[in-house]
Protein backbone atom coordinates (compact mmCIF):
# COMPACT_ATOMS: atom_id res chain seq x y z
CA UNK A 1 0.00 0.00 0.00
CA UNK A 2 1.48 3.40 -1.06
CA UNK A 3 1.76 6.18 1.67
CA UNK A 4 -0.57 8.16 -0.03
CA UNK A 5 -3.51 5.79 0.54
CA UNK A 6 -2.32 4.82 4.16
CA UNK A 7 -2.78 8.55 5.14
CA UNK A 8 -5.83 8.56 3.24
CA UNK A 9 -7.48 5.42 5.00
CA UNK A 10 -6.13 7.25 8.65
CA UNK A 11 -7.58 10.27 7.90
CA UNK A 12 -11.03 8.66 6.96
CA UNK A 13 -11.18 6.45 9.97
CA UNK A 14 -10.26 9.42 12.43
CA UNK A 15 -13.06 10.98 11.00
CA UNK A 16 -15.57 8.28 10.58
CA UNK A 17 -14.64 7.67 14.67
CA UNK A 18 -14.95 11.18 15.32
CA UNK A 19 -18.72 11.29 13.94
CA UNK A 20 -19.64 8.41 14.90
CA UNK A 21 -18.92 9.15 18.46
CA UNK A 22 -20.71 12.65 17.96
CA UNK A 23 -23.82 10.70 16.47
CA UNK A 24 -24.15 8.80 19.54
CA UNK A 25 -24.19 11.93 21.99
CA UNK A 26 -26.31 13.46 19.80
CA UNK A 27 -28.77 10.40 19.80
CA UNK A 28 -28.54 9.54 23.33
CA UNK A 29 -27.76 12.55 25.46
CA UNK A 30 -28.40 15.35 23.15
CA UNK A 31 -31.98 15.23 21.52
CA UNK A 32 -34.77 15.82 23.61
CA UNK A 33 -37.51 12.27 23.54
CA UNK A 34 -40.41 13.10 21.28
CA UNK A 35 -43.50 13.24 22.64
CA UNK A 36 -45.67 10.73 20.89
CA UNK A 37 -43.64 7.83 19.94
CA UNK A 38 -41.24 7.93 22.99
CA UNK A 39 -37.54 6.63 23.32
CA UNK A 40 -38.62 4.46 20.40
CA UNK A 41 -38.06 6.86 18.02
CA UNK A 42 -34.79 7.43 19.05
CA UNK A 43 -34.20 3.92 16.32
CA UNK A 44 -35.23 6.50 13.61
CA UNK A 45 -31.48 7.95 13.99
CA UNK A 46 -30.09 5.05 12.42
CA UNK A 47 -32.79 4.02 10.40
CA UNK A 48 -33.01 6.78 8.02
CA UNK A 49 -29.33 7.34 7.50
CA UNK A 50 -28.90 3.42 6.82
CA UNK A 51 -31.59 3.81 3.94
CA UNK A 52 -30.07 7.13 2.60
CA UNK A 53 -26.04 5.28 2.34
CA UNK A 54 -28.07 2.01 1.16
CA UNK A 55 -29.64 3.81 -1.56
CA UNK A 56 -26.67 5.93 -1.91
CA UNK A 57 -24.65 2.62 -2.81
CA UNK A 58 -27.07 1.22 -4.97
CA UNK A 59 -26.89 4.81 -6.75
CA UNK A 60 -23.32 4.06 -7.44
CA UNK A 61 -23.68 0.51 -8.13
CA UNK A 62 -25.56 1.83 -11.09
CA UNK A 63 -23.05 4.48 -12.34
CA UNK A 64 -20.53 1.26 -12.04
CA UNK A 65 -22.21 -0.66 -13.43
CA UNK A 66 -22.81 1.38 -16.73
CA UNK A 67 -19.04 2.15 -16.72
CA UNK A 68 -18.09 -1.59 -16.32
CA UNK A 69 -20.54 -1.99 -19.94
CA UNK A 70 -19.00 0.95 -21.32
CA UNK A 71 -15.57 0.49 -20.86
CA UNK A 72 -15.44 -3.56 -19.61
CA UNK A 73 -12.49 -2.54 -17.30
CA UNK A 74 -12.60 -4.74 -14.23
CA UNK A 75 -12.08 -1.54 -11.89
CA UNK A 76 -15.59 -0.03 -12.17
CA UNK A 77 -16.81 -4.35 -11.32
CA UNK A 78 -15.19 -4.27 -8.11
CA UNK A 79 -16.43 -1.18 -7.00
CA UNK A 80 -20.05 -1.78 -8.27
CA UNK A 81 -19.39 -5.14 -6.21
CA UNK A 82 -18.10 -3.81 -3.04
CA UNK A 83 -20.61 -1.05 -3.27
CA UNK A 84 -23.26 -3.36 -3.45
CA UNK A 85 -22.34 -5.54 -1.00
CA UNK A 86 -22.12 -2.56 1.89
CA UNK A 87 -25.78 -1.73 0.28
CA UNK A 88 -27.14 -4.52 1.18
CA UNK A 89 -26.18 -4.98 4.55
CA UNK A 90 -27.31 -1.45 4.85
CA UNK A 91 -30.62 -2.18 3.49
CA UNK A 92 -30.52 -5.81 5.93
CA UNK A 93 -30.06 -3.44 8.79
CA UNK A 94 -33.15 -0.99 7.54
CA UNK A 95 -35.03 -3.56 7.45
CA UNK A 96 -34.37 -5.19 10.92
CA UNK A 97 -34.52 -1.84 12.68
CA UNK A 98 -37.54 -1.02 10.17
CA UNK A 99 -39.32 -4.51 11.58
CA UNK A 100 -38.28 -3.57 15.24
CA UNK A 101 -39.65 0.23 15.44
CA UNK A 102 -43.17 -1.41 13.36
CA UNK A 103 -43.13 -3.85 16.45
CA UNK A 104 -43.15 -1.08 18.96
CA UNK A 105 -44.96 1.64 16.86
CA UNK A 106 -48.14 -0.36 14.74
CA UNK A 107 -48.17 -3.73 16.84
CA UNK A 108 -47.10 -5.97 14.09
CA UNK A 109 -43.36 -6.69 12.70
CA UNK A 110 -44.37 -6.21 9.26
CA UNK A 111 -47.08 -5.29 7.11
CA UNK A 112 -47.67 -5.56 3.11
CA UNK A 113 -47.18 -1.71 3.38
CA UNK A 114 -45.95 -0.08 -0.09
CA UNK A 115 -42.86 1.05 0.88
CA UNK A 116 -42.11 -1.61 3.26
CA UNK A 117 -42.43 -4.26 0.01
CA UNK A 118 -40.28 -2.28 -2.49
CA UNK A 119 -37.57 -1.88 -0.08
CA UNK A 120 -38.03 -5.80 0.17
CA UNK A 121 -37.92 -6.08 -3.17
CA UNK A 122 -34.74 -4.02 -3.10
CA UNK A 123 -33.13 -6.07 -0.65
CA UNK A 124 -33.89 -8.99 -2.76
CA UNK A 125 -32.71 -7.25 -5.76
CA UNK A 126 -29.28 -6.28 -4.72
CA UNK A 127 -28.58 -9.68 -3.15
CA UNK A 128 -29.44 -11.75 -6.62
CA UNK A 129 -27.07 -9.38 -7.74
CA UNK A 130 -24.24 -10.61 -5.45
CA UNK A 131 -25.60 -14.51 -5.97
CA UNK A 132 -25.70 -14.21 -9.51
CA UNK A 133 -21.84 -13.62 -9.91
CA UNK A 134 -21.38 -17.00 -7.99
CA UNK A 135 -23.00 -18.75 -10.44
CA UNK A 136 -21.81 -17.86 -13.75
CA UNK A 137 -19.24 -20.12 -15.52
CA UNK A 138 -16.49 -17.59 -15.99
CA UNK A 139 -15.45 -14.54 -13.73
CA UNK A 140 -16.14 -11.92 -16.84
CA UNK A 141 -19.97 -13.58 -17.81
CA UNK A 142 -20.69 -13.25 -13.73
CA UNK A 143 -19.56 -9.13 -13.33
CA UNK A 144 -21.64 -8.59 -16.75
CA UNK A 145 -24.95 -10.68 -15.45
CA UNK A 146 -24.13 -8.57 -12.28
CA UNK A 147 -24.02 -5.51 -14.14
CA UNK A 148 -27.04 -6.02 -16.43
CA UNK A 149 -29.06 -6.43 -12.98
CA UNK A 150 -27.15 -3.44 -11.50
CA UNK A 151 -28.80 -1.15 -13.81
CA UNK A 152 -31.88 -2.58 -14.11
CA UNK A 153 -32.50 -3.36 -10.17
CA UNK A 154 -31.66 0.86 -10.03
CA UNK A 155 -35.18 0.82 -11.47
CA UNK A 156 -36.62 0.48 -7.64
CA UNK A 157 -34.55 2.76 -6.32
CA UNK A 158 -37.21 5.89 -6.81
CA UNK A 159 -40.24 3.42 -6.19
CA UNK A 160 -38.88 3.38 -2.77
CA UNK A 161 -37.88 6.79 -2.45
CA UNK A 162 -41.46 8.26 -4.17
CA UNK A 163 -43.80 5.18 -2.35
CA UNK A 164 -45.01 7.52 0.43
CA UNK A 165 -45.86 9.50 -2.16
CA UNK A 166 -47.36 7.85 -5.06
CA UNK A 167 -49.37 5.38 -2.65
CA UNK A 168 -51.15 5.58 0.88
CA UNK A 169 -48.79 3.81 3.22
CA UNK A 170 -48.40 3.38 6.88
CA UNK A 171 -45.08 4.16 6.45
CA UNK A 172 -44.15 7.82 7.62
CA UNK A 173 -43.43 10.55 4.75
CA UNK A 174 -40.01 11.76 4.27
CA UNK A 175 -40.34 14.25 7.67
CA UNK A 176 -36.63 15.79 6.94
CA UNK A 177 -37.96 17.51 3.55
CA UNK A 178 -41.41 18.50 4.71
CA UNK A 179 -40.03 20.40 8.02
CA UNK A 180 -41.75 17.86 10.56
CA UNK A 181 -38.72 17.42 12.70
CA UNK A 182 -37.23 19.66 15.42
CA UNK A 183 -33.84 21.10 14.86
CA UNK A 184 -32.13 19.43 17.14
CA UNK A 185 -33.92 16.23 15.19
CA UNK A 186 -32.41 17.16 12.39
CA UNK A 187 -28.78 18.04 13.55
CA UNK A 188 -28.83 14.59 14.91
CA UNK A 189 -30.18 13.12 11.67
CA UNK A 190 -27.73 14.80 9.42
CA UNK A 191 -24.77 14.12 11.59
CA UNK A 192 -25.88 10.26 11.81
CA UNK A 193 -26.18 10.75 7.64
CA UNK A 194 -22.22 12.23 7.51
CA UNK A 195 -20.83 9.15 9.85
CA UNK A 196 -22.61 6.74 7.83
CA UNK A 197 -21.38 8.07 4.67
CA UNK A 198 -17.78 8.00 6.02
CA UNK A 199 -18.30 4.30 7.19
CA UNK A 200 -19.59 3.30 3.44
CA UNK A 201 -16.67 5.26 1.83
CA UNK A 202 -14.07 3.12 4.44
CA UNK A 203 -16.12 -0.15 3.98
CA UNK A 204 -15.92 0.30 -0.02
CA UNK A 205 -12.39 1.46 -0.43
CA UNK A 206 -11.03 -1.42 1.51
CA UNK A 207 -13.39 -4.00 0.29
CA UNK A 208 -12.46 -2.64 -3.30
CA UNK A 209 -8.38 -2.92 -2.88
CA UNK A 210 -9.29 -6.55 -1.36
CA UNK A 211 -11.30 -7.96 -4.61
CA UNK A 212 -8.44 -6.08 -6.61
CA UNK A 213 -5.94 -7.91 -4.83
CA UNK A 214 -7.82 -11.13 -4.80
CA UNK A 215 -8.15 -11.18 -8.93
CA UNK A 216 -4.05 -10.38 -9.03
CA UNK A 217 -3.61 -13.27 -6.88
CA UNK A 218 -6.56 -15.82 -8.95
CA UNK A 219 -4.82 -14.45 -12.37
CA UNK A 220 -0.81 -15.41 -10.63
CA UNK A 221 -2.36 -19.06 -9.44
CA UNK A 222 -3.13 -19.12 -13.14
CA UNK A 223 0.15 -18.91 -14.64
CA UNK B 1 -39.93 0.16 29.59
CA UNK B 2 -41.01 -2.36 26.74
CA UNK B 3 -39.76 0.25 24.06
CA UNK B 4 -36.54 0.73 25.60
CA UNK B 5 -36.22 -2.87 24.81
CA UNK B 6 -36.91 -2.56 21.55
CA UNK B 7 -34.80 0.45 21.34
CA UNK B 8 -31.78 -1.77 22.98
CA UNK B 9 -32.40 -4.51 20.26
CA UNK B 10 -32.79 -2.15 17.43
CA UNK B 11 -28.98 -0.74 18.18
CA UNK B 12 -27.10 -4.13 19.31
CA UNK B 13 -28.68 -5.76 16.03
CA UNK B 14 -27.31 -2.31 14.02
CA UNK B 15 -23.82 -3.11 15.76
CA UNK B 16 -23.33 -6.86 15.98
CA UNK B 17 -24.38 -6.82 12.26
CA UNK B 18 -21.81 -4.00 11.64
CA UNK B 19 -19.24 -5.48 13.32
CA UNK B 20 -19.74 -8.98 11.84
CA UNK B 21 -20.09 -7.75 7.98
CA UNK B 22 -16.01 -6.19 9.20
CA UNK B 23 -15.28 -9.37 10.72
CA UNK B 24 -16.32 -11.13 7.45
CA UNK B 25 -13.79 -8.97 5.48
CA UNK B 26 -11.04 -9.38 8.04
CA UNK B 27 -10.96 -12.65 7.59
CA UNK B 28 -10.84 -12.40 3.93
CA UNK B 29 -7.79 -10.29 4.06
CA UNK B 30 -6.33 -12.71 6.95
CA UNK B 31 -6.69 -15.87 4.22
CA UNK B 32 -5.75 -13.56 1.29
CA UNK B 33 -2.51 -12.98 2.79
CA UNK B 34 -2.06 -16.70 3.60
CA UNK B 35 -1.93 -16.95 -0.03
CA UNK B 36 -0.02 -14.38 -0.97
CA UNK B 37 2.42 -15.64 1.55
CA UNK B 38 2.10 -19.49 -0.11
CA UNK B 39 2.61 -17.74 -3.44
CA UNK B 40 5.85 -16.33 -2.32
CA UNK B 41 6.85 -18.92 -1.19
CA UNK B 42 6.48 -21.42 -4.28
CA UNK B 43 8.03 -18.70 -6.37
CA UNK B 44 11.04 -18.43 -4.15
CA UNK B 45 11.44 -21.91 -4.54
CA UNK B 46 11.62 -21.55 -8.29
CA UNK B 47 14.14 -19.43 -7.71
Amino acid sequence: MKGKDVLRDNVLLGLGLVLMIAALYLIFIYVPTEREMGVVQRIFYFHVPLAWVGMLAFVFVFIFSILYLWKRAMKWDILAHASAEVGVVFITLVLITGTVWARSIWGVWWTWDARLTATLVLWLTYLAYLLVRNYAAEQTQGARFAAVLGIVGFIDVPIVVLAVNLWRTQHPPALIFEGGITSSMLLTTLMCIAAFTVLYIIIVIQSASMKNLEAEVESLKDI
Amino acid sequence: MENMCFLFAAYTIIWAVVFGYVFYLYRKQRKLQQEINLLKEIMNKQK
